[in-house]
């Protein structure tokens, strides 16, 4: 057919190579970059910033915010969004806190808090399928729930004294590595095998891609949307179990307002409100770009507000160029 | 040159590429203040996209527009509309919630002196603009409130407010009655006399004749030639505009037609449509024939289980099958190729591949997990069978043309193997070629024992295809056909409710 355009004809030559530029790796690249020319940036400044005892403060820090953030891409490709993940954080921390402090093993304990995180997923993924609540309006209604019943359940008080062994989840290292970090490389992994390889992860891109054209090819949209948010919410239990062993005590307002940031971390890596594009090792650049930003800020002396000034336009700078690139 | 032949608008060598798609090419026109220039053009010949360049929609590639000699460059639609352009659209885009005057003040309401929006003035000057087309209707009705003609004439009052030197209608009588299309006439006419230049689009070769000054024909983005309406005739217009004759193309191989695999009995769906009743038989295309608002696409969303019927039952193969879903219905074998292949048939920012696999990824995984190296064959082996022009199966859905978006949605039915394929105006907004692609496919699909419902809206291809046709009008069913009974007059007569 001579409408079509020339260069479209035949087959590309370096099939691999075309890929690489078409599914949004470039992305990636320019944060890889981004974060290279930041530590480096980092460490000529810094004494401090390129020595072991730093960097496993800031992957322990980056760790928690970065799983939560996992969690988020998830739903925002799927075409939703999720407000209620610092609260569901906050409530698995505090509810394995209370098991444990009311004698509960460990296990147990953690075990509890994961059910009862994921569990307020479900909840989300019924109101949003179930009642077509729009997801900004539903998470945000669990979101200040959750945090009200953490508040009830508490007293609004600290719970103290848990046991040391729970206690060393956040300071044990594998070969040198911190544990917190391992567990957020096995999320990621997790992660990334399930959104590129598994019949689920791929029905999350077509229902945020075009969810009547999804349904219409059989997807189970009720099923997809379930998953999406229980997703969601197990990993933020999971993080809300590891962010209450750093700090060592069950803390009520633990997790508040991590939904910014998480938001942030997933579009930063790429990821579209719009739904039907996110990637999980965008958002994971994503989040370590600002937990570097944060900690480099801190060790340079950088003023706190200046600092946040800086994270601020980094978000929607991030968002501009990519939006040009396009 | 006298005032009155004086153009308004000329276009010159008009170019516009879109990513592996060169949709206009080398387009030279002009339209004269009080003409009728209308333009005429099978579905996909590149109307819309002059349209749309016209009006600020899209960016042109190459080429030159003169607004009454003087070139113009719009980079927006409000600078179309600055220039004394304005479009009525067959999906009339007027703000629905707003009433009447509001609409014809967007984005420039009269103030008071406190500042305060002058709804006083804002009333009376929509009042004046309407009645002098003789539309009668209070400028505070909300715009959802008034019937579709109203509607048009409503848009039409606005874009004269706008003070518009050219008038673009595109299918402007698609939705309307005998009666209401008369007054839009009138209004034409009334334009005409006030120097308006007018493009007209249409599919109806009646209308060509009853309105137009001259007629220019377009075929695959480039022009085929402008005429003077009363020095040619339809059958000439239809050779230009199909370029080749129309019989052949709908030729397909019969196959042999076997036991009734899809049955329907006493369907109903609330006002949408009520009592329908066909079979459809292995190896047959079952035609639909129906105007818009006739609810053929109502009943096919509906035997699908995209929507829910009221009363009715349907039966699979003999069966009587309870189908509550799409799911259901693919269960069954059936498959859906939608209208809007954009908003119901791909996720156009995924690639070729996903698409494609998307119905039957079962059948490339093993316990949720997706092999790719199977997806990826299953994607490159109906490319290569679809003729699908794609640069890899990575490629984003939404740079491919028409006719290669809907080969993508056809190659996800052929991945599930399905046996009832349902086509919803399967060639509406694609190039001949394609066109004659997907006739192949038809006749691949018959030759292997499956069965077609195909629904359009274009009278020579469902009687050139159909081996019997069901002929629809609001929601009623007037019959069904058999191939020796096919004449347009009849079907066009059926389709408007008189038997």
């Amino acid at each position: 057919m001579e409408k079509y355009v020339k260069e479209k004809k035949g087959k590309p030559k370096g099939k691999k190579a075309l890929r690489f530029f078409s599914t949004g790796m470039r992305t990636e690249l320019f944060l890889v970059m981004l974060l290279g020319l930041l530590i480096i940036f980092l460490t000529v400044k810094s004494d401090v910033f390129f020595t072991a005892s730093n960097l496993k403060t800031l992957t322990r820090q980056a760790s928690i915010y970065g799983i939560i953030a996992i969690g988020m891409v998830v739903v925002i490709t799927s075409s939703g969004i999720d407000l209620s993940v610092g609260s569901v954080t906050g409530l698995s921390g505090v509810v394995a806190a209370l098991s444990m402090a009311s004698g509960a093993s460990i296990t147990i304990s953690i075990l509890i808090a994961a059910i009862a995180g994921t569990l307020i997923g479900l909840v989300n993924g019924i109101l949003v399928y179930d009642g077509k609540v729009p997801p900004f309006i539903a998470t945000m209604g669990t979101m200040t729930v959750i945090r009200a019943v953490i508040m009830l359940l508490t007293n609004a008080s600290m719970i103290s004294g848990l046991p040391r062994e729970f206690r060393n989840i956040a300071q044990i290292e594998i070969f040198n590595i911190p544990f917190l970090f391992v567990v957020w490389l096995a999320i990621i992994g997790l992660a990334w095998f399930m959104t590129k390889k598994t019949v689920f992860g791929r029905n999350v891109y077509a229902l945020g891609s075009n969810r009547e054209a999804a349904r219409l090819s059989g997807i189970n949209i009720r099923r997809t949307t379930y998953g999406v948010y229980m997703f969601s919410a197990l990993v933020c239990s999971i993080a809300g179990i590891l962010l209450t062993a750093r700090l060592g005590n069950g803390v009520p307002t633990a997790g508040s307002g991590y939904e910014l940031d998480a938001i942030a971390a997933a579009v930063v890596g790429g990821a579209s409100l719009d739904g039907g594009a996110g990637s999980v090792i965008g958002t994971v650049l994503g989040s370590m770009i600002m937990a570097t930003l944060r900690q480099g800020g801190v060790l340079l002396g950088v003023n706190s507000f200046i600092l946040e000034i800086i994270i601020g336009s980094l978000i929607v700078i991030a968002v501009l160029l990519d939006k040009l690139r396009r | 040159m006298s005032l009155e032949h004086e153009k308004i608008i000329e276009v010159k060598n008009l170019s516009k590429e879109f990513p592996g798609v060169r949709a206009l090419d080398n387009v030279s026109f002009d339209v004269k203040k009080g003409e009728v220039l209308a333009l005429v053009g099978e579905n996909g010949a590149g109307k819309s996209t002059i349209i749309k360049i016209l009006m600020g929609v899209h960016i042109r590639t190459s080429g030159e527009i003169f607004i009454e000699g003087k070139a113009v460059d719009f980079k927006s639609p409000l600078q179309a509309e600055r220039h004394g352009l304005g479009a009525v659209y067959q999906d009339i885009n007027l703000a629905k919630d707003l009433t009447i005057a509001e609409n014809f003040y967007m984005g420039q309401l009269p103030k008071t002196k406190l500042g305060l929006v002058d709804y006083k003035t804002m009333y009376s000057e929509t009042k004046k603009v309407l009645e002098s087309i003789n539309v009668h209707v209070n400028p505070k009705s909300i715009i959802s409130e008034l019937s579709v003609a109203q509607q048009e004439m409503v848009a039409i009052g606005k874009i004269l407010h706008l003070k518009a030197k050219l008038v673009i209608f595109d299918e402007p009588t698609a939705l309307l009655t005998n009666e209401e299309i008369e007054q839009l006439f009138k209004i034409i006419l009334m334009l005409k006399k006030r120097n308006v230049g007018i493009v007209y689009i249409t599919h109806r070769m009646d209308e060509i004749f009853k309105i137009s000054d001259r007629v220019t024909v377009m075929k695959d983005g480039t022009i085929v030639k402008t005429v003077n309406t009363i020095e040619t005739n339809e059958n000439q217009l239809i050779t230009m505009m199909v370029g080749r004759n129309t019989d052949s193309m709908y030729e397909i191989q019969q196959a042999k037609q076997g036991e009734a695999v899809l049955r329907v009995e006493n369907l109903s769906r609330g006002k949408s449509f009520q009592n329908v009743n066909f079979e459809i038989k292995r190896g047959e295309i079952f035609g639909m024939f129906g105007l818009v608002g006739s609810g053929r696409t109502e009943i096919v969303r509906c035997i699908f289980g995209a929507d829910k019927k009221d009363t009715g039952t349907i039966f699979v193969n003999g069966k009587e099958s309870d189908i509550s879903s799409p799911q259901a219905a693919i269960a069954k074998g059936m498959a859906l190729i939608p209208e809007n292949r954009k908003e119901e048939g791909l996720a156009l920012d995924l690639s070729v591949a996903t698409n494609t696999n998307m119905v039957s990824i079962n059948k490339v995984s093993r316990f949720g997990i997706i092999d790719s190296r199977k997806s990826d064959d299953q994607a490159e082996k109906l490319v290569e069978r679809l003729r699908t022009k794609t640069p890899s199966i990575h490629q984003m859905v939404m740079n491919l043309s028409g006719g290669n978006q809907q080969k993508v949605v056809i190659s996800k039915w052929l991945a599930h193997e399905s046996d009832i394929f349902i086509f919803d105006e399967p060639t509406v907004g694609i190039d001949v070629g394609a066109k004659h692609e997907i006739y192949k496919i038809f006749e691949q699909l018959l030759q292997q024992g499956k069965s077609i419902l195909l629904i359009s809206s274009y009278l020579p291809e469902v009687m050139g295809l159909s081996n019997r046709i069901l002929v629809m009008y609001e929601g009623k069913q007037m019959g069904i056909l058999e191939k020796s009974e096919f004449n347009d007059e009849k079907i066009l007569k059926l389709a408007s409710g008189i038997r």
